[in-house]
C-alpha cells in the first residue's frame, strides 16, 4: 500500500470531507480573517500543535506530564539565546533546541521510567522540573535572569521566513504547516508497531511487559518525541513574542493551559487536540467579547466564567467533546 | 556569620515547617482515603488566610481564637465539593480529575480577586514582634504559637482516625473500597468527610499560616505544590510522613534561604522530591509499593 494510502486506510469518506473542508477553511483564512482574528487564530494553532504533542505520551502511551512548558521554555530560550548572543537564525537554533529538549525529556524519562515512577508521581515529577528550571532560569546570567531576554524588534515591510521575522500571518501559516504536520505523524505513528505498543502499555502497563514489549524503551521514545516536538513550538513563541520571561514560560499555568486544549478535545483522539484548541481558545475570546460588552472590567471574571465552563464540559462529556462530537455526527475515529 | 543565627534559622525553619505539614496532612488524608490528587489545595489554603483576615479585621479576634471556626467552615466547603462535584469522579481517570480540581482552583482564585482586590492583605498582632529567648535562642512568637498550633490540630486529627468508629470506617474505605461498600458503610458520606476533614486541615493551617505570610488571591498554587513535594516527601497517605516532610521541607527551605538566595529556596525543595523520587519513590514513611 503507498504511503498515503496506509494513512487513510478505514477512514470513513465523511472524515476525509471534514479534514478536506477544514484545510481549506484554515488555508484561506488569513485572507478573510482581521488582525485581531488572526492572532486568535495563531493561539489556536498554536495550542492545537502542542496539544497533539502532549498528547503522544497522555493520550498514546498513557504518561501523564504536567510539565510540558519545560519543554516550550527549553526551545524559546535556547533558540533565543543563540539568536540574541551569536546572531544564529532559529532554523539552525532548532537544531539545538530541540536536542536541548529531547534530552531533557530522555532525562526525566529515564529518571522515572527505571525506578517504575508512573501516575501521580511522575506527574509531579514533570511539574518539579519544569520549577526547577523556572528557578534557575531566574538565575541564569546568560538568559538575562528574571529581567528578561528580548529579541530585536523593528518594523517589517515583508516577511523574513529564514529569519523568522515578519508580520502574523508568516506565523500563522507556519503554524498551521506545523499542525498538519503533527496531525499527520500523529496517524502514521498511531498505524506503526510503536503506536500499538503505546496504547498497549496505556491500557495495562504490567500486561504489555509480559507480552515481551520493552516498556521503558517506548515509554521513552514517548517522552523524546513529545518534548522535541514541543520544544518547536518554543522556537516559534520565542520569535513571535520577542520576549521571555521564566515567570512566565516556565509557569506551571503554562503547562496547565497546554493539556486543557487536548483533555476537554478528547485524550487519546487525533482531533481532540484541535477542536480543544478551537473550543478553549474560542470560549475564553467570546468571554472577553462578552464581558467587554456588558460593561465588565472586573479582573477575574473572565477566568471565573472560564473556569464554570470548564467545569460543566468536563462534567458533562469525561471522555472529551471529540468523541461525543464524532458519535453525533455519525463519525467515529477507528484509530481511537 | 555568627553559629547561633543559623540555629535560629533552623528553629524557624522547623516551626515554619510544622504548618506546612499541617497543610500537606490535609492533602495527604485526602488522598490516602479518596484517591483524589486536591490540585485546588493551596486555593482552599487561600480561602482560609482571607476569612481569617475578614474576621480579624471585624472583630480584632485573635487568629488562634478563629482557629476551629475556619476549619468548621472549611469544612463545610470540603464536604460539599466532594458530595457535590468531585464524587461522580472518584472512578475516572487521573487526568479527568485533575481537570476538575484545575478548574476549581482557577474558580477559587479567582473569585478571591474580584472580591478581595490583587493587594496582598495580612494581620498585625500584638505579639506580631515580639520573640522568646532560650540563652542566645531567639524564636519569634508567631512562629512558635503557629507551630504549636498546627502540632495541636495535627494530634487531634490522629486520634480521630485511631480512636473514633468515624475515623475508623475512614480508614477501613482506604483499605479496601469493595470490604466498606460490602459491609454496609456509606462509602460517598464519608469521602465527603475525608475531603471535608482535609479541607478542615489545610484551613486551619491557612489560620496559622496568616500569622507568618500575607496572603494574595494567587498565592495557593505555590502552597499546592510544596504541598505536593511535601506528601511525597513523607509518603503519599502516610500521616505521620506528611509532617515529616512538612518539617524537611521547611527546614530546607529555611537553610537555603540563608546560605543562598530567598528566591532559590524552592529549587532546593524541587531537589530533595526529585532525590526521593528517585532512591525511595514511596516516600520516607510511606509502605505502599509505588
Amino acid at each position: 500500500m503507498t504511503m498515503l494510502g496506509r494513512l487513510i486506510d478505514g477512514v470513513s469518506v465523511r472524515v476525509l470531507i471534514l479534514l478536506g473542508v477544514l484545510a481549506v477553511a484554515l488555508l484561506i483564512a488569513p485572507l478573510i480573517a482581521g488582525d485581531y482574528l488572526l492572532t486568535v487564530l495563531i493561539l489556536i494553532l498554536y495550542f492545537a500543535y502542542i496539544g497533539q504533542a502532549w498528547n503522544i505520551m497522555m493520550g498514546f502511551a498513557g504518561q501523564l506530564s504536567l510539565g510540558h512548558a519545560l519543554y516550550v521554555g527549553l526551545g524559546a530560550y535556547t533558540a533565543a539565546a543563540l539568536y540574541v548572543h551569536f546572531g544564529i537564525g532559529p532554523w539552525l537554533g532548532l537544531l539545538v533546541a530541540v536536542p536541548v529538549a529531547a534530552l531533557a525529556g530522555a532525562f526525566i524519562g529515564f529518571l522515572a521510567f527505571r525506578f517504575k515512577v508512573g501516575g501521580v508521581y511522575f506527574a509531579i515529577l514533570t511539574i518539579a522540573v519544569c520549577e526547577f528550571a523556572r528557578v534557575g532560569f531566574d538565575h541564569l546570567a546568560w538568559t538575562r535572569g528574571s529581567s528578561g531576554l528580548f529579541l530585536p524588534v523593528s518594523q517589517y515591510s515583508g516577511n523574513d521566513l529564514w529569519h523568522l521575522r515578519g508580520r502574523p500571518v508568516m506565523f500563522y501559516y507556519i503554524l498551521l504547516a506545523a499542525t498538519a504536520l503533527a496531525f499527520v505523524g500523529c496517524r502514521a505513528l498511531l498505524q506503526s508497531r510503536i503506536g500499538y505498543f503505546w496504547r498497549a502499555i496505556r491500557e495495562d502497563e504490567e500486561a504489555a511487559r509480559s507480552t515481551g514489549i520493552d516498556t521503558f524503551h517506548y515509554k521513552m521514545i514517548a517522552v523524546v518525541i513529545s518534548a522535541s516536538m514541543t520544544s518547536f513550538a518554543g522556537v516559534i513563541y520565542a520569535f513571535y513574542y520577542n520576549n521571555l520571561f521564566p515567570e512566565q514560560v516556565f509557569h506551571i499555568s503554562r503547562s496547565i493551559e497546554i493539556i486543557l486544549g487536548p483533555i476537554v478535545g478528547g485524550v487519546g483522539t487525533l482531533f481532540g487536540p484541535i477542536l480543544g484548541a478551537f473550543v478553549l481558545t474560542g470560549l475564553a475570546e467570546i468571554l472577553n467579547n462578552v464581558l467587554a460588552a456588558l460593561g465588565i472590567d472586573l479582573p477575574g471574571a473572565k477566568q471565573v466564567f472560564y473556569g464554570i465552563c470548564l467545569l460543566f464540559v468536563i462534567m458533562a462529556l469525561p471522555d472529551g467533546v471529540w468523541p461525543w462530537l464524532a458519535r453525533r455526527m455519525g463519525l467515529s475515529e477507528r484509530s481511537k | 556569620m555568627p553559629a547561633e543565627i543559623y540555629l535560629n534559622v533552623a528553629v524557624g525553619g522547623v516551626l515554619t515547617g510544622l504548618v506546612y505539614g499541617l497543610m500537606a496532612l490535609g492533602l495527604s488524608v485526602i488522598f490516602g482515603v479518596v484517591r483524589v490528587v486536591n490540585f485546588a489545595h493551596g486555593e482552599m489554603m487561600s480561602i482560609a488566610m482571607y476569612i481569617a483576615v475578614v474576621l480579624f479585621s471585624a472583630f480584632h479576634l485573635d487568629p488562634l481564637l478563629m482557629l476551629v471556626p475556619v476549619a468548621a467552615v472549611m469544612f463545610a466547603f470540603g464536604y460539599a465539593l466532594q458530595a457535590g462535584v468531585i464524587n461522580p469522579f472518584i472512578t475516572r481517570p487521573e487526568h479527568s480529575q485533575f481537570l476538575l480540581l484545575v478548574a476549581v482552583a482557577m474558580i477559587i482564585v479567582n473569585v478571591l480577586l474580584i472580591v478581595f482586590g490583587p493587594d496582598a492583605k495580612g494581620i498585625q498582632t500584638s505579639y506580631s514582634y515580639d520573640s522568646f529567648q532560650f540563652g542566645k535562642l531567639i524564636v519569634d512568637a508567631t512562629k512558635a504559637y503557629a507551630g504549636l498550633a498546627a502540632l495541636v490540630v495535627a494530634a487531634a486529627l490522629f486520634a480521630f482516625f485511631k480512636y473514633t468508629t468515624l475515623g475508623t470506617s475512614i480508614r477501613a474505605c482506604a483499605d479496601n473500597y469493595t470490604g466498606a461498600l460490602v459491609v454496609g458503610l456509606d462509602v460517598k458520606h464519608l469521602y465527603a468527610l475525608t475531603f471535608g476533614l482535609g479541607a478542615a486541615c489545610v484551613g486551619a493551617a491557612g489560620v496559622v499560616l496568616v500569622l507568618i505570610v500575607d496572603v494574595t488571591p494567587s498565592l495557593g498554587h505555590g502552597y499546592t505544590l510544596l504541598a505536593f513535594v511535601i506528601v511525597i516527601t513523607g509518603g503519599l497517605g502516610s500521616m505521620p510522613g506528611a509532617l515529616l516532610g512538612g518539617l524537611l521541607i521547611g527546614l530546607t527551605e529555611a537553610m537555603a534561604g540563608l546560605l543562598f538566595s530567598p528566591s532559590a529556596k524552592s529549587m532546593f525543595s524541587f531537589a530533595i522530591l526529585v532525590l526521593v523520587l528517585l532512591f525511595r519513590p514511596q516516600g520516607i514513611m510511606g509502605k505502599r509499593a509505588a
